[in-house]
């Protein structure tokens, strides 16, 4: 495997008395697009502060290209390209301006300047709005000035914090489609508390909880572990499930209503069904679920009550 | 790099009605004085013809235009300075220049130069007016030339303290308020030494009137000199130490 475009370990970070993040490793490749997640207030902005080098971390070590970000910050830098939750624009100047001025601050040379403007535009939609003042932009046009100028110096690594807020559905796709595409040639770290937007584009995730890493797995690795909902209409003991093969895990959500868990679970759901049947437990539904991010991402931050809740509120509405 | 900070924030000022308003503002209370002082030197000019030695156009007409001219400057620059980096703040802009591949004091010296770049424009602009005399009548340029360096230090030193004020906020109209206080502070402090004590020196030598009276007569100390620029320099670089602070500890 390639040298990782950020390593970043043991990170700490402290305001006043509050371990905003505490102990959090991060690795990303070429090729990857890494999803963090986590509820309000979990850490994950201030992660990616660190690995711009926007926030000095209290402890820990963040390597950029195997540069030190903390020994060599401006060398480091140069293959960053950082969009914070706010788009960072100057609302007086046009967007041509604007991205000019952000390429020089990377120190693109001059003779670059036209070309990688324009291939920056281009990548993000934004051709016939070069003359444009920014602050006269919509704020999705406004999003994607922001993502412009996070790639418009060709950097390895793209750091985008929740690049999708506030957008409508038609954008935010567009800028899913557009990570993606960046997902191809660059290693793109991006942050959101949407998790079909990670289902949608990330090929990991890593969910971050009161600043500690608490679950990391590749996309292909979690869609591996199956899941689904069966619903009895006899109130039966787990053991009495997971005894069934293809079943390695149960829960009991409420009398009756039960989740279950086995790797390639859905190629057995048939024969689970008909042991169902065949012990007469009066069977009213069994229905094999996609992956579990969503529950994993819940449970992990808010514990078994709210997983309990969320699943009763599911079931009401539908 | 350091330019380009620069060129963009003297680019955004102009953008902005503030900077026309400033311009235009100040150019008409200026001539409005210059023209006064004109008068003025017209109304005495049968008395000076008697004296030998009798002080010209530049002692009766541009020192003191000069001299107005500074308080115009202190009262404008904290309008100016105040959004240097307390606005960068407040946009998040400031998370833009963070993670682009310059040092904190390539920010802090580019915005500083941007507002002095500025600043260089209405000195030039209000020197325009005494030059215009040099036609008709004989200008001391020695003495016209001390007084714009005169100005000129001044005017650093001012933008030095509001940008100061600027890191230590995000709200512009504080980081304002607050050089307005110590500019004001800087400037009348000296009047603690018109008592014979001791200590009166050391209030003369930290006040901002003290050191630029001299230059309008034409004297350059360079004690004078060397009290702005280290005031200035003693800023930006308070300015570098706390934008540093807040990258490291909230």
């Amino acid at each position: 495997m390639s040298s990782p475009l950020i390593h970043a370990q043991h990170l700490h970070r402290y305001y006043a008395d509050t371990h905003a993040v505490n102990d959090l490793s991060i690795e990303l490749h070429q090729g990857d697009i890494l999803g963090l997640l986590g509820p309000n207030g979990a850490g994950k902005s201030s992660c990616m502060q660190m690995l711009c080098g926007v926030l000095a971390p209290s402890a820990g070590k963040i390597e950029i290209n195997g540069i030190d970000l903390l020994d060599h910050p401006n060398q480091a830098k140069q293959h960053i390209g950082y969009l914070p939750d706010k788009p960072p624009l100057y609302n007086e100047l046009t967007v041509d301006e604007y991205l000019n001025y952000t390429a020089k601050l990377r120190h693109t040379p001059n003779h670059k300047l036209h070309d990688y403007r324009e291939q920056a535009k281009q990548r993000c939609g934004l051709s016939s709005h070069g003359n444009r003042l920014i602050s006269n932009l919509s704020k999705g046009y406004q999003q994607r000035v922001g993502i412009a100028q996070a790639i418009i110096h060709h950097p390895k690594i793209i750091i985008l914090d929740e690049p999708t807020v506030g957008l409508d559905p038609i954008q935010m796709r567009e800028i899913r489609s557009l990570i993606t595409e960046l997902g191809k040639h660059h290693g793109v770290i991006l942050s959101t508390h949407i998790l079909p937007e990670v289902q949608a584009v990330c090929t990991r995730v890593q969910i971050i909880q009161q600043g500690c890493s608490v679950f990391n797995k590749s996309m292909d690795e979690l869609k591996h572990s199956d899941w689904a909902t069966l619903k009895l209409e006899k109130d039966i003991d787990i053991d009495a499930l997971q005894n069934i093969p293809g079943i390695q895990t149960a829960e009991k959500m409420a009398p009756g209503n039960f989740q279950i868990y086995g790797k390639e679970l859905h190629d057995s759901l048939s024969g689970i069904s008909e042991h169902c049947v065949t012990e007469k437990w009066g069977l009213l539904e069994i229905s094999p679920r996609e992956n579990n991010l969503e529950q994993t991402f819940i449970q992990l931050t808010s514990g078994e009550a709210y997983l309990q809740s969320a699943i009763t509120e599911t079931e009401n509405a539908s | 790099m350091i330019f380009h900070i620069a060129l963009r924030e003297l680019r955004s000022l102009f953008l902005s009605p503030l900077a026309w308003v400033i311009l235009g503002g100040l150019q008409i209370i200026l001539a409005w004085k210059f023209l006064g002082f004109i008068e003025l030197f017209y109304s005495l000019q049968p008395e000076l013809i008697k004296i030998k030695n009798a002080p010209g156009v530049t002692d009766l007409i541009v020192a003191p235009l000069f001299d107005f001219s500074k308080v115009i400057l202190l009262m404008i620059s904290p309008l100016i300075t105040m959004r240097l980096l307390s606005e960068e703040k407040q946009n998040g802009t400031l998370h833009l220049l963070l993670s682009s591949p310059i040092s904190m004091t390539q920010i802090v010296t580019g915005k500083y130069l941007g507002a002095l770049l500025f600043f260089s424009i209405i000195i030039i602009q209000i020197s325009l007016m005494p030059l215009s005399l040099a036609n008709a009548a004989d200008l001391d340029t020695g003495k016209f030339a001390a007084g714009m360096l005169g100005q000129f230090l001044n005017v650093a030193a001012f933008l030095a303290l509001g940008l100061y004020m600027s890191s230590l906020s995000k709200q512009p109209v504080i980081a304002a308020a607050s050089t307005y206080g110590l500019l004001i502070m800087f400037w009348i402090i000296n009047i603690a030494s018109t008592t014979e004590a001791a200590s009166s020196n050391f209030f003369n030598y930290i006040s901002m009137t003290y050191h630029s009276t001299q230059m309008l007569r034409g004297i350059v100390y360079s004690s004078d000199v060397a009290y702005f620029l280290l005031f200035s320099l003693f800023f930006i670089l308070l300015s570098i130490r706390q934008l540093d602070a807040q990258r490291l500890q909230h």
